[in-house]
């Protein structure tokens, strides 16, 4: 069944998906159009477009695109050739009859049904539909550091029996380091018959190791993004990937010099701000923390005159994941209330309360 | 609060299909029902939790499925179907010939759709009643609500979360079928030219308390004070058959959008109390069979 690819690794380009939420959904036609002939010249392998949540998504809940699904897909299916033209899908956000049938009618190749790392069955619909009309299907698990690889092999095992034709982690906190890739990429590897594929996220400086690492224990996929364009600290850089795999002699249908200019392109075209380190992104890695939090933990640090830093730290022991953002001002507020208690049994810190922005000391982990 | 003298006989007798999350915790809603008595609770999993409990109440169990429920059916006047959307099409398709009345609890959409709050009157004599689902319960009451208070919408959106624990295996495999029919009864019940259901399945530890957020864009001025009153009201009658229902955002409004969010908090019978998305749909159908109950003593 499993059909060798024709180079040893293929590249999933998610600028025009992923990269979408760092601009608020609000990629416009030009965007679509520049960047998708741009990334058909750099040969890589799969376009990913989209809403940053994927397709059927677009809403007042996570945003509202400029564009609809179907304006982007055809827009973008212009422009490729020899790439392919690929979508995520979420059930829940994105259903069978209302999204995900009339985004193939503009000539979707390939569909990745995703799902948090612990809801893989949420995706046997969606897979099964897929895999009946002959579409290729690929599985993909969000906030993969929060498992061990065990509980990861189980959720990947349920979406190869669906019908899924890879299975792609993402480190959707930009959490993991390489030895976790190793580990748990490799686990895949060892034991699912079908391909196997690494999301990275740049929180802790690590997207391209990551890629990389994943790459060498057998992953078959990498996802990247032109600039690293994309939520919080940003993911793997399409250029940078590209130099490294350049270096290692690593056989892709890559064009370097097309790589290179393709990012540059998406830095005159659309990539306002590179995403970049800070330290809340780097506390959100260190927390394992969704990257769609810093906004709003951002705000209620500020609010309640709390180091953000600590609001990501009391998150991530707490486990929450994406849509439980109400959960922020909680922990702020009760981070406030734990410092003005320990400040008032201790006289002598009472000065502190007059300098700027005097905090309980973090990083106590 | 069900409580009942002995001598008063419970009125309709109800089998239950489908033991799943569903099903167990409508059937400990019959047995509290002063006028619903179950009379078989069946299933294909003779160990599944659900069937040890009913058998442990002293309910005739089955794991039979339809082949119990038809062979009972002189014992019964009503069959709720708690299975999934595609098993449901097919237990109806045996059942309507045989005239048996049916409450449908799963997304499978297959005749008039039922919100107690809003149309309970007009489900009474159909044979067929479905449930919509979970989401749909506790959110298209308060989209009902703003439509009518701003005289149409252009664009209207459902965003229901529930704890993963809740969300039992059939509900997963339907989830098209879940939003297909949430937005069916949107576009029923409301004045909207577009419509969009989303469903979060949360996996948090402890478990999220269902919660649903209804959000509008609305083009014309909208009367915020009458739009509150309208709500108030609306929490307020379908509390009095889902007590942990609450609006949690009272209606809010920014440019052009209007926001409310509500939860809804269970009994607790089945599930921990977080589970409210099992009582909104099963409080629902238990009112529509009570109704019944009521009107032809």
């Amino acid at each position: 069944m499993t059909v060798a690819p024709r180079h040893n690794l293929t590249i999933c380009d998610t600028t025009l998906r992923d990269g979408n939420h760092a601009v608020a959904h609000q990629l416009g036609r030009a965007d679509i159009q520049v960047y998708a002939r741009a990334a058909e010249l750099a040969g890589v392998d799969v376009v990913e477009v989209g809403h940053g949540n994927g397709i059927g998504a677009s809403s007042i809940q996570v945003g509202r695109a400029a564009l609809s699904d179907l304006e982007m897909l055809r827009t973008a299916k212009a422009e490729l050739r020899e790439s392919k033209l690929g979508v995520l899908s979420m059930p829940g956000f994105a259903s069978i009859e209302r999204d995900l049938k009339p985004a193939l009618d503009c000539g979707v190749d390939e569909v990745r049904v995703g799902a948090h790392c612990t809801e893989a069955d949420v995706t046997r619909q969606q897979i099964t539909v897929l895999r009946n009309m002959g579409v290729t299907a690929k599985g993909l698990l969000l906030m993969t550091h929060m498992v061990s690889p065990e509980k990861l092999l189980e959720q990947a095992r349920q979406m190869q029996d669906y019908g899924a034709c890879a299975l792609i982690l993402m480190d959707s906190a930009g959490a993991y380091r390489p030895a976790e890739v190793e580990v748990k990429v490799g686990l895949l590897v060892a034991n699912l018959d079908i391909e196997v594929g690494f999301h990275a996220h740049n929180n802790l400086g690590l997207s391209v190791a990551n890629a990389l690492t994943a790459h060498k224990v057998g992953a078959t996929i990498v996802d990247v993004t032109a600039r690293g364009f994309g939520a919080g600290a940003g993911n793997a850089p399409l250029e940078l990937v590209a130099a490294n795999l350049h270096q290692e002699g690593v056989d892709t249908r890559l064009r370097l010099y097309g790589a290179l200019d393709a990012a540059d392109v998406a830095a005159r075209q659309f990539v306002l701000h590179v995403p970049g380190n800070d330290s809340v992104t780097i506390a959100s890695g260190i927390a394992g923390v969704f990257s769609g939090f810093a906004g709003p933990v951002r705000r209620a640090a500020d609010q309640f005159r709390v180091d953000p830093r600590d609001i990501l730290l009391e998150l991530g022991r707490r486990g929450v994941v994406a849509g439980q953002e109400d959960t922020i001002v909680e922990v702020a507020m009760s981070l406030a209330d734990r410092w003005n208690k320990t400040h008032r049994t201790e006289p002598e810190a009472e000065g502190l309360m007059t300098a700027e922005r005097a905090r309980p000391p973090a990083w106590t982990m | 609060m069900h409580d009942r003298p002995d001598s008063s006989p419970k009125t309709l007798r109800a089998a239950i299909i489908g033991t799943g999350n569903i099903g167990t915790d409508l059937l400990l809603k019959l047995i509290a029902s002063p006028m619903l008595e179950c009379t078989l609770f069946a299933g294909r999993r003779a160990d599944s939790p659900g069937m040890s409990l009913a058998a442990q109440r002293g309910v005739t169990v089955s794991d039979r499925g339809l082949d119990a429920v038809i062979e009972a059916a002189a014992d019964v006047d009503v069959v709720f179907d708690a299975t999934s959307a595609t098993q449901a099409a097919h237990h109806w398709s045996v059942l309507k010939p045989l005239g048996m009345s049916f409450i449908d609890l799963t997304p499978a959409n297959m005749g008039s759709l039922c919100v107690p709050a809003l149309n309970l009157e007009e489900c009474l004599d159909e044979q067929y009643v479905g449930m919509v689902s979970c989401g749909g319960q506790a959110a298209v009451p308060i989209a009902h609500c703003i439509s009518r208070t701003a005289g149409g919408l252009d664009y209207l959106e459902i965003v229901s979360a529930s704890s993963s624990a809740s969300v039992g295996p059939a509900s997963r495999a339907n989830i098209d079928e879940y939003v297909g029919t949430t937005e069916r009864a949107t576009y029923k019940f409301c004045d909207v030219a577009q419509t969009k259901t989303v469903l979060i399945i949360n996996p948090a530890e402890p478990g999220i308390v269902m919660r649903n957020s209804i959000a509008v864009t609305a083009s014309t001025e909208v009367d915020m004070a009458a739009l509150r009153t309208s709500v108030a009201l609306m929490e307020s009658e379908i509390s009095a058959y889902v007590p942990g229902y609450r609006v949690v955002v009272p209606p809010v409004r920014t440019d052009d959008r209007i926001m409310v969010t509500v939860e809804v908090e269970g009994r607790g019978d089945w599930l921990p109390r977080h589970a409210g998305n099992l009582d909104i749909i099963t409080c629902a159908a238990v009112a529509v069979a009570e109704a019944r109950a009521n009107r032809n003593p």
